[in-house]
């Protein structure tokens, strides 16, 4: 057991959790965001995709201690106030969802790339290359590519 | 995933004795192979050292043309280096296509090159590159470092510090990446060094690792072109054969894959 | 149409939840004492169970349970069915084999339960389900179809022998083999439909609770249809009956038809609760996913058509074998009988058409539906076999297609369905003109310029959708009857609740189906909820699946609306003290027409619950529900045209375009259905290039991660070019026929006859990975 203390969407939170415990655990356990999604065993699918210290990471695929001390940003975190962040009012206003599962995950990828890579640098195929790590089995891609298309300009 | 307990280091010297210190313990570093392994319950280690928080083991230094890479360096810092990119760009575009961008965010260089995944991209270019490996306990040369999938010259307590080479006068990598995985199915380091000589190093074909192909290297050696490489031989029997291919398409996907890499270095 | 109205593009009402993480999928929820199942599983494709150590595994820290078999079935708890009878053509019923929700004494496929644990935490009872000790005797086993219809080949069920669960046909034998014999060309394929795990993004899940005091059990499950989810595990395995079991799909992540069928895991997971006294949740992960949810397709056919001189079809011949796995999943049987054979007449006038199908068990997963179940396997022969004869007859593809399609309606197949309602030739034309085919030789010629084979191919398919009327099904074997309802509940203040049987996982129907009431009453989509997925909440229903919800669960709607509507005009002709038939509701008001007399909508739903003053003998309230039975399945049909370029280096395929045209009658949001054809088409080109279940030799699942099984990602698709030509369905009052399947169903054929196109040589097996492509081009 250690004892975990991380910032996740502005608050800060502490619990004396099992080493092995993944991050993702601890994010839809232990604080019930459950905005955070597993999808897979092999850190393939992204739908655990959250932002820590800024950077897009599997959530998956690290240890809650290891995030120890981060800044942890989640699905749940990214509105600001009442109004939806660019990129989630995009996907809505795109159809860029329909099950919903591996949406969290794709939002948080699409705005770590926008942050990345600059809105104005955005073309389909610098999209859809980004989204290697992202799967969804709805929307056969075409509208989360319009949607991050939008979200970009909207970010900018 | 079976227990285990969690130890940061802040110094090599501190992570090597915490190392020391457990039943069965491993260096974590981006963890990017190492915790879905433990997910699937095929590893166990009793203790992680996580050598994530080591400042001496993070950034890139280029001297002229001596370049070194700390071992806790993400892909993404390297595929974003505009520095690196400057002396050796086949390095940056090798890190900027390993998995995905949050795999990127997390996984290292000196985690891969341990490793030693016969599917991973940067033993290619080590071996590529005629680079050294630099550890806790001291310097191994590319060419002694791996010993086939999985292995590699590093003793138990033995932590990758840094991979250091010096700038080639030109070089590329390239990838075909496995349809699934999207790992290397066929990743390929060609690199003509600043004393002449050329490296050919193939990743995720052969079946025991990441190999040099010294035919190719004569052969371009000689006349630094794809034409030179179209009639050298690729064993079969040297090849992995899998659901996604078999040795003799792997076969030819060394001699392709080899030539594009020649053009996009050219 | 009003801009929320049908033909709408209106915004999804469900979205906020899902972009903002509020979502609530199965897993999500968590109840007080919660344990957790994790199950397992043989590592053997066949073996005889001879003993169970437990010992350990219940010495370990918080489990509460190792249950097996034995005690399953000791309580009472029935074997899994196969809710559709098909008759061999010698009239004997199907050959099924037991299935126990925990094996009993045979496990007969790697993934096969054979025991569970219940613990009080996930990672206590992965690990003491490690510790369970199951002493296996291996037993022969059979991978493939082919094989295991084979003298001597090892039998996995006493009631099927020679494996053999039905040999079944449709179609005219002799007169469909004389009408070849006299064709003056004859083209013969083997054709091999790859077998595919659909992959949702939410792995299956299930949280079940026994409460002893009102002996009562609520289960959480992912389901597609959770009434009949209820029903069988009231009804078949006796878990308890259908007014003490609360069965509720809250948000579920996509199905794709794998989420219809009722696995194993939710039976245990029920009866584990009341035995053990705690709530159990079981959620699955990627690897149990592909070792255990339902796989689709996996079909070997050899088919003969036959054309007279002027390339119009005389006959079409097909032998089918079909792996079902090791067990008969809950629609199984249906799947490579009715939802297959009955659609090989294509989009074409055939006098004569026969069709034989064998289907057998193996050392495999069940096999049931997934996306298309049937159609697609049909589509794919008849749109492969079309495309090489006319290769071989020298015709261009899309002349040979127009020379033999159906343009008189009604049409009757030789193949059971009557077609109400096409123009196949707009289709084709559309997709045509929007690839630019006539122009493909000056693109292959760049192409090859450039050390690349460039291919253009073509597929004009037609599909079945709504599967009903229930009066038909029932007589083809179906267990269940294939209506839908619907309940339009108006509260008093005049916002609308619309309660369907038919489940939303990634469809939209929140959204659409509020569209039918702003249609009808002019009330914003904001003031309709549309509320599923919960048998507590929602009268009986049949659920999602086979592209019904709008043809079979909207036009039940439009029948509950119907009766809303009467009532609603009644009692406003009686507070304006007008004529029922002069009073017309619209934009939210109720009016008589020719006068500036109205009321509000919410003033005459008010009064309907007030009851001052209603007419005579009226009850008050303003709820109406229909169960809505189709007269015939729809047809939407439409043609894709793929364009590939192969590397011939490599083998490797790009898709350069991809064009869809589609008749789906008439379109609610086409912002929906453009994303159901885009997601569909997807999938094809999933199954066409990437995915493949592969087995060892062994009974070995070899892809059973995202490792090894190839799922399409955003770089291995192009962007979609879509356009929609609406033939109206005369079938229901709506005139819709349904597109979620089409584009799994139309795709695979036209990409597959690219690539065919590209390197000459019609020889190419589903999935066309580059290696395979690479060994046709280099003749290996």
């Amino acid at each position: 057991m250690s004892k975990v203390s991380m910032t996740v969407n502005g608050k800060t939170v502490e619990r004396e959790v099992e080493d092995r415990m993944l991050l993702v655990e601890f994010l839809r356990e232990e604080l019930n965001l459950t905005g955070t999604h597993v999808g897979c065993d092999t850190s393939q699918c992204g739908a655990c995709v959250v932002h820590v210290d800024g950077k897009a990471v599997k959530s998956c695929t690290q240890l809650a201690v290891q995030a120890s001390g981060c800044e942890v940003v989640t699905i749940e975190g990214l509105a600001t106030g009442g109004d939806l962040h660019p990129m989630q009012a995009a996907f809505k206003e795109n159809h860029g969802l329909q099950c919903g599962f591996c949406t969290p995950g794709m939002i948080m990828t699409a705005v770590d790339l926008v942050n990345r890579v600059g809105a104005g640098n955005l073309d389909e195929k610098t999209i859809r290359e980004n989204l290697e790590g992202n799967i969804c089995r709805c929307t056969g891609y075409h509208n989360i590519v319009r949607s991050i298309e939008a979200g970009a300009k909207a970010m900018a | 995933m079976y227990a285990t307990n969690y130890h940061r280091a802040s110094s090599v010297e501190e992570a090597v004795n915490l190392l020391k210190s457990g039943d069965d313990a491993k260096f974590v570093s981006g963890g990017q192979t190492l915790i879905p392994t433990m997910k699937q319950r095929l590893a166990a280690p009793s203790d992680l050292v996580d050598l994530r928080h080591i400042d001496a083991m993070k950034g890139i230094s280029i001297d002229g043309v001596q370049v070194t890479i700390g071992a806790a360096t993400t892909h993404a810092e390297v595929a974003s280096s505009a520095e690196l990119a400057g002396v050796c760009a086949a390095i940056c575009s090798l890190a900027a296509h390993i998995g995905d961008p949050a795999v990127r965010h997390m996984g290292t260089i000196g985690g891969s090159v341990a490793n030693n995944d016969p599917a991973a991209d940067y033993p290619a270019a080590v071996l590529g590159l005629d680079a050294q490996v630099r550890t806790s306990k001291r310097t191994i040369d590319a060419a002694d470092f791996f010993n086939g999938m999985f292995d590699t010259a590093l003793e138990e307590d033995e932590v990758i510090t840094a991979i250091t080479f010096q700038a080639p006068e030109k070089a590329a990598y390239v990838k075909y990446p496995n349809p699934a995985s999207r790992y290397a199915m066929c990743g390929v380091f060609a690199a003509r060094l600043k004393d002449g000589s050329v490296r050919v190093a193939i990743t995720g074909a052969g079946n025991d690792g990441v190999f040099r192909h010294t035919e190719m290297e004569e052969a371009l050696a000689a006349d630094w072109s794809p034409a030179a490489i179209a009639s050298c031989s690729v064993d079969e029997g040297d090849m992995l054969s899998d659901i996604h291919g078999d040795s003799a398409y792997r076969a030819n996907l060394v001699r392709v894959i080899a030539k594009r890499a020649v053009e996009a270095a050219a | 149409m009003g801009v929320e109205g049908i033909g709408a593009r209106v915004l999804r009402k469900e979205d906020k939840r899902f972009i903002t993480g509020k979502g609530r999928y199965t897993d999500d929820f968590k109840m007080a004492g919660m344990h957790y199942a994790a199950f397992v599983r043989s590592p053997h494709a066949h073996a005889k169970i001879r003993g169970i150590d437990k010992s350990a595994a219940e010495a370990m820290p918080g489990v509460v349970g190792v249950l097996d078999g034995k005690q399953l079935t000791g309580d009472g708890i029935g074997n899994l069915i196969c809710g559709w009878m098909i008759h061999s053509k010698d009239g004997s019923p199907m050959n099924m084999g037991a299935w126990s929700a925990i094996a009993t004494e045979h496990v007969r496929y790697v993934g096969d339960a054979a025991a569970v644990v219940v613990a009080d935490t996930l990672e206590n009872a992965r690990a003491a389900a490690e510790a369970v000790v199951i002493d296996y005797e291996e037993l022969p086993h059979v991978i493939r179809a082919v094989d295991a219809l084979k003298d001597g080949a090892p039998q996995l069920h006493p009631e099927a022998k020679g494996n053999l669960i039905y040999d079944w046909e449709i179609g005219e034998k002799d007169a469909t083999e004389q009408a070849i014999a006299g064709a003056a060309h004859v083209t013969e394929m083997e054709i091999v439909n790859n077998r595919l795990s659909p992959n949702p993004m939410e792995p299956r899940a299930a949280l079940a609770n026994y409460d002893e005091a009102d002996d009562h059990f609520t289960l959480y499950t992912t389901s597609q249809n959770p009434h009949v989810a209820r029903l069988v595990l009231s009804a078949f395995y006796q878990v308890a009956p259908e007014h003490k079991l609360r069965v509720i799909a809250p948000d579920v992540g996509g199905g794709f038809g794998s989420k219809i069928y009722i696995y194993p895991e939710e039976i245990v997971c029920l009866w584990a609760s009341k035995r053990l006294g705690v709530p159990v949740k079981w959620t699955s992960d990627r690897t149990e996913a592909f070792l255990t949810d339902a796989h689709g397709r996996d079909h070997v056919s050899k088919a003969r058509i036959g054309f007279d001189k002027d390339g119009k079809i005389v006959g079409f011949s097909i032998d089918t074998i079909a792996n079902i796995g090791a067990y008969m999943s809950l629609f199984s049987s249906s799947v490579p009988t009715y939802l297959y054979a009955t659609l090989l007449s294509g989009q074409y006038n055939i006098a004569n058409i026969h069709c034989n199908v064998r289907t057998v068990y193996t050392n495999t997963a069940p096999v049931d539906a997934y996306r298309g179940a049937g159609r697609p396997e049909a589509t794919y022969l008849v749109e492969r076999i079309m495309e090489t004869a006319a290769r071989e007859m020298g015709m261009d593809p899309a002349e040979l297609r127009r020379r033999n399609f159906v343009s008189e309606f009604p049409h009757q197949t030789p193949v059971i369905m009557c077609y109400d309602a096409g123009d196949y030739n707009a289709t084709l034309d559309a997709a045509l003109k929007a690839a630019d085919y006539a122009n493909i030789g000056k693109r292959k010629e760049e192409a090859k310029a450039r050390g690349k084979l460039r291919g253009i191919g073509l597929s004009c398919y037609i599909e079945a959708c709504g599967i009903a009327p229930s009066a038909a099904v029932g007589s083809l074997g179906a267990g269940v009857g294939l209506w839908e309802s619907g309940e339009i509940r108006v509260n008093p203040v005049g916002t609308v609740e619309i309660l369907t049987g038919s489940h939303s996982h990634g469809q939209g129907h929140e959204t659409t189906f509020a569209q039918l009431v702003n249609e009808r009453f002019g009330l914003p989509v904001d003031n309709v909820q549309v509320i599923h997925g919960d048998t507590d909440k929602v009268q009986f229903g049949m659920g999602t699946y086979g592209s019904r919800s709008g043809a079979v669960g909207m036009s039940a709607l439009v029948k509950a609306l119907d009766k809303v509507e009467a009532k609603a005009k009644k009692i406003a002709a009686h507070l304006m003290e007008a004529d029922e038939g002069d009073i017309v509701i619209e934009d939210g008001e109720v009016k008589v027409a020719g006068t500036d007399r109205k009321l509000g909508w919410h003033e005459v739903c008010l009064a309907a619950y007030t009851g001052h003053n209603l007419p005579q003998g009226m009850e008050p309230g303003l709820k109406e529900t229909a169960f809505y039975d189709p007269t015939n399945f729809t047809f939407p049909a439409g043609t894709y045209v793929c364009e590939v370029e192969v590397d011939p280096e490599t083998g490797k395929t790009e898709v350069i375009q991809f064009v869809a045209a589609d008749d789906f009658g008439v379109i609610v949001n086409p912002m929906i259905v453009e994303g159901q054809v885009h997601g569909g088409i997807t999938q094809g080109i999933g199954q066409a290039l990437l995915e493949n279940v592969i087995y060892d030799d062994n009974g070995q699942l070899l892809t059973a991660s995202y490792m090894d099984y190839a799922m399409p990602r955003a770089d291995d698709v192009p962007s979609y070019k879509l356009s929609t030509h609406e033939t109206v369905c005369p079938g229901n009052p709506m005139g819709m026929k349904g597109c979620g399947e089409a584009g799994a169903i139309g795709s695979p054929p036209a990409l597959i006859n690219a690539i065919t196109d590209a390197i000459g040589n019609n020889n190419l097996t589903m999935p066309a990975t580059p290696a395979r492509v690479w060994a046709l081009i280099n003749g290996k």
